[in-house]
């Protein structure tokens, strides 16, 4: 489903360069749930925002269900990204300005799709989170459980089939990172859908079909 | 898809009162400036009644008088005017007319006083006025020295309770004058014909303005019988300041038979010894100033937008995560901006509205009515729009291109 290649990522600013990333290989299976782990830094999140298409590699290759997208346009990523992929922050990055179901009809928005139909799918999206008494609440009126909760939905609304979600606990305590996880399993259990989380927590990192480990920009085994 | 973003601006709008109210502020402000300013100048210059042949006319309504030592601007005499333009060829009439005066006049011993002006018979011809009932006096009232008036509704309601006034003897300037005619109301704006009261040039209470001297304080208009004689008209207003004799110590005499516009430009302009119209001057000068105060209302709007749209740049990461591009996301702060825009434009109308009425109920003007110009308002709204799209488009842009992971990382929700 995920594949990459070879891949680096180098950041330059004025003068300092940083080497995110060097000479990382690994393919992921759909249908995997893959953790990734590692100290701060060591490039975690760049991993995932170039299997997302949100960031290109300095060097190699990333291909998503097949496709090579080193040559493709603005609006061909963005394409990509709106069908296949559906990311989930550590910081949930819920719009303030919009109510839940606002937040979560954002992916479908960028689809041709009826407001009727949207409406309908991003309801029983946030059913599927047990959020369906908070849909016209806005987000800073919800506890941050229930906001992962929705940006979940948001997630989940599009049908992806990719998963990718960047310490999705982090900013929770430990009763409600569990019931984030569950939805997780439970989402790749019976959708099938690939799953790569980040995450600092070896005990959520066991209870996942894989590991990676990165340290300093390196894959470690 | 237009929906969502009319939705979600709206939302946006609400959400965010300070920043609406700025920008409404702006944008409103700067079109009443506009619709109220363009309303006093079409009351001031606008063909309108009784000024309806304003195409058609010229005046002669200051002269130059130069000499080594001495030099001297003014407006021009009876004498002159009657002598050198009265007798123009080939024009369709000329009328002399003095400046309205205020002067006393009296109701059950109580003194207060009225425009008054002087004019002639060929005045009534130049401008149309509306008469509500009677008519106006005639050239040759004026040449038998008539003491005959017309007077203006106001002046029949302060007088006589706005009952007929025909017939009815007025005192005014210690003179006294049967009145032939009630007219409307003439704006103060329209200087030349405005007045209260109007009475003949002859009835003068000296014969002062029949002395021959240059210089006094009477205007001259000549109705063409077309514009495209105005060249040939003014040639032969100028060669005829050739043949008049100067007093002593002058040796030049100058001076030009102008249009409206041309008038009103030199009135702006602050050299008071320049007897030649420069209007094109005037014109750029207007639509600069006009340009100037549109831009920089919408150079103040970018700025906000900018700052604005910068304080989401999260949710311009989260939106390109999900899937739109960078020009769907352009669509999205362009129709924010532009609703914003007509929203300022609609309150604008209803404050212009407002400020003109409460203007015209003041009398601040006497006799004005000022008037909203529908198409001053669809032009100003039009460059606010446009504005809008400007003022949305690139800061959009320059966000839109902003990296999602860039954007994701700014933390401000
Ligand atoms: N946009 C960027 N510009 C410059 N350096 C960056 C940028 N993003 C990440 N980095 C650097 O790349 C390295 C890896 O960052 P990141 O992938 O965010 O690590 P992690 O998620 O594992 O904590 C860090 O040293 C970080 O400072
Ligand atoms: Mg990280």
């Amino acid at each position: 489903m995920i594949e990459l290649q070879d891949v680096e990522k180098i950041y330059r600013t004025d003068r300092i360069e940083t080497v995110a990333l060097a000479n990382v290989n690994l393919e992921i299976e759909a249908g995997e749930f893959v953790s990734i782990m590692g100290p701060s830094g060591c490039g975690k999140s760049t991993l995932l925002n170039l299997m997302g298409l949100l960031d290109v590699p300095s060097e190699g290759y990333v291909r998503l269900a097949g496709e090579s997208v080193e040559s493709y346009s603005d609006r061909r990523l963005s394409r990509l990204r709106n069908q296949r992929i559906g990311f989930v922050f550590q910081t949930f990055h819920l719009i303030a300005d919009l109510s839940v179901v606002a937040n979560v009809e954002i992916p479908l928005l960028y689809r041709r799709m009826r407001g009727r139909e949207r409406r309908q799918r991003a309801l029983a999206a946030l059913e599927q989170v047990g959020l369906s008494s908070r849909v016209h609440h806005f987000p800073s009126q919800l506890s941050g459980g229930q906001q992962q909760r929705v940006a979940i939905a948001r997630a989940i609304v599009g049908e992806p089939d990719v998963l990718l979600a960047d310490e999705p606990t982090g900013n929770l305590d430990s009763s409600m990172g569990d019931e984030v996880m569950a939805m997780l399993h439970d989402l790749n259990n019976r959708a099938g859908t690939t799953i790569v989380m980040v995450t600092h927590d070896e005990r959520l990192a066991g209870r996942t079909g894989r590991t990676l480990r990165l340290f300093d920009g390196r894959q470690v085994n | 898809m237009l929906k969502h973003y009319l939705a979600t601006a709206i939302q946006v709008l609400r959400r965010r009162k300070f920043f609406t109210f700025i920008s409404l502020f702006g944008v409103s402000l700067t079109l009443v400036v506009l619709m109220v300013a363009t309303a006093v100048f079409d009351q001031a210059l606008g063909p309108q009644p009784p000024e309806v042949h304003s195409d058609r006319t010229l005046g002669v309504y200051s002269l130059g008088m130069r000499g080594p030592s001495i030099s001297s601007n003014s407006d021009a005499s009876y004498w002159f005017l009657d002598r050198y333009v009265r007798t123009l060829p080939d024009v369709e009439a000329v009328t002399i007319f003095s400046q309205a005066a205020r002067s006393a006049t009296y109701r059950d011993g109580e003194k207060f006083e009225l425009y008054l002006k002087r004019a002639d018979g060929a005045f009534w011809h130049v401008y149309a006025f509306d008469f509500l009932e009677g008519g106006p006096f005639l050239a040759e009232e004026d040449a038998n020295a008539e003491r005959v008036a017309v007077i203006n509704e106001t002046t029949r309601r302060r007088l006589y309770d706005g009952e007929s006034a025909v017939g009815r003897v007025l005192e005014i300037d210690g003179q006294r004058f049967k009145i032939k005619g009630v007219v409307r109301d003439i704006s103060y704006l329209r200087q030349d014909p405005f007045s209260d009261v109007w009475t003949p040039n002859s009835t003068a209470r000296s014969d002062v303005h029949l002395r021959p001297a240059v210089l006094g304080n009477h205007t001259g208009v000549i109705l063409a019988h077309r514009r495209s004689d105005f060249p040939a008209i003014k040639r032969a207003f100028e060669a005829s300041l050739e043949e008049v004799e100067l007093p002593e110590r002058y040796e030049e005499l100058t001076g030009e038979a102008n249009t409206r516009f041309e008038r009103f430009s030199r009135v702006l302009s602050s050299d008071r010894d320049q007897v030649k119209a420069s209007p094109w001057r005037l014109r750029i000068a207007i639509a600069l100033a006009m340009l100037l105060f549109m831009i920089l209302p919408s150079l103040n709007l970018v700025n906000i937008n900018i700052s604005r749209i910068l304080e989401r740049a999260s949710e311009i990461g989260v939106r390109k995560a999900f899937g739109a591009s960078s020009w769907t996301l352009v669509g999205q702060f362009v129709v924010e901006n532009v609703l914003l825009t007509l929203i300022g434009g609609g309150i604008a109308f209803v404050l212009s509205s407002g400020v003109l009425s409460l203007l015209n109920g003041v009398q601040l003007v006497p006799y004005a009515v000022f008037q909203l110009n529908f198409r001053v308002f669809f032009y100003g709204l039009l460059i606010a729009v446009i504005f809008g799209l400007v003022s949305g488009v690139y800061p959009a842009w320059k966000m839109s291109r902003l990296h999602p992971v860039v954007a994701l990382r700014r933390r401000s929700l």
